[in-house]
């Protein structure tokens, strides 16, 4: 478009800001180490070796909300649980993305009673709601894929 | 204590030979076993006449109240299933599905099963519902699509008679 007509082949590569930011949040994306109940088993797996999260630059689980990007809320939130995922999403620092992971998180599956939080898009904005009961590894893998292209789409006027 | 060094990082350095164990998920899919249940799909018969008569057993089986079904009358100028009645509305919520298959063992007509499709995430929770539309298999070759205008008296069972059961 600009520059890159002007230098020829030069071997320039030119890249507008928004996707190089975008690239670079996707590639290294450091999920909290933080299960509630059985689809933590396989978040887990979906660490380990077959599947190997890593692969999509979540390197390692970080159990500190200060160091994490990903909030991967795997499993259901019961009522007294609400105000502490909302603390731990509000210490993690800027950008922050959260998965719902399973039918629990996203909207309560089978458990439509007075003690669980019915979604918890309640209680922090979701970006991605994965269905299962729980989720296989790959589901969830594909859920972070539906992420990532989130996280590319968006724009630079939307970064926070 | 030189010797178990050795013996210790032969095991290690074995192991760079190993083929890696990691599937390459998007690329490489692991095949599901055949009892996996994944997303529904709603069948048809072999001439394109859908085998769900919307009898709503499948909703009432649901433990999570997952599936919303609403029937309409068959007629012989607009026949959609050769029961009395079809499901003019047939929605499933996958975020509310459990994939258990209740609904799978409630079905008198067979009608639904659980494929094997677990590539189910949604940015917004409204388009995890999934209408009829993106339920329903294509029709077969050689069937036609329905609506189908039948002859009058082809049809005069409210239940299908079930050619062979498989279960």
């Amino acid at each position: 478009m600009g520059v890159e007509q002007k230098l020829g082949n030069m071997g320039v590569v030119t890249i507008s800001l928004e996707n190089a930011v975008n690239w670079a949040r996707t590639n290294a994306m450091w999920p909290m180490l933080f299960g509630l109940a059985c689809c933590a088993i396989e978040m887990m797996s979906a660490q380990s070796a077959h599947y190997d999260m890593s692969r999509f630059g979540m390197e390692l689980m970080r159990a500190s909300p200060r160091q994490s990007d990903l909030m991967i809320v795997a499993g259901r939130v019961s009522r007294k649980m609400a105000p502490v995922l909302r603390r731990l999403y509000d210490q993690m620092p800027d950008p922050k993305w959260v998965i719902s992971m399973g039918d629990c998180a996203s909207c309560s599956g089978v458990f439509n009673n007075y003690a669980l939080v019915q979604g918890v898009d309640e209680v922090v904005p979701v970006d991605v709601y994965v269905a299962g009961c729980p989720p296989r590894p790959e589901a969830l893998l594909h859920g972070i894929l539906t992420l990532h292209e989130k996280v590319k789409n968006e724009k630079m006027v939307k970064w926070s | 204590m030189l010797k178990e060094i050795v013996r210790g990082l032969s095991t290690t350095f074995r192991q760079i030979f190993e083929k890696p164990v990691t599937i390459q998920y998007p690329e490489v899919k692991r095949p599901v076993r055949p009892r996996f249940k994944g997303r529904h799909i709603l069948k048809r018969y072999d001439n394109g006449l859908e085998k769900c008569i919307g009898c709503s057993l499948c909703a009432a089986a649901c433990p999570a109240d997952a599936i919303f079904v609403e029937a309409a009358e068959n007629t012989d100028e607009l026949r959609y299933s050769p029961g009395e009645r079809y499901a003019s509305t047939y929605e499933i919520n996958l975020l509310r599905c459990i994939f258990c298959g209740y609904c799978e063992d409630a079905c008198p007509t067979e009608a639904i099963i659980l494929g094997d499709n677990y590539e189910l995430s949604f940015t917004d929770r409204r388009s995890a519902i999934y209408t009829k539309e993106m339920l329903i298999e294509p029709v077969k070759p050689g069937g036609k699509p329905t609506p189908q205008k039948v002859e009058p008296g082809k049809f005069t069972r409210s239940i299908p008679d079930m050619q062979d059961p498989q279960d």
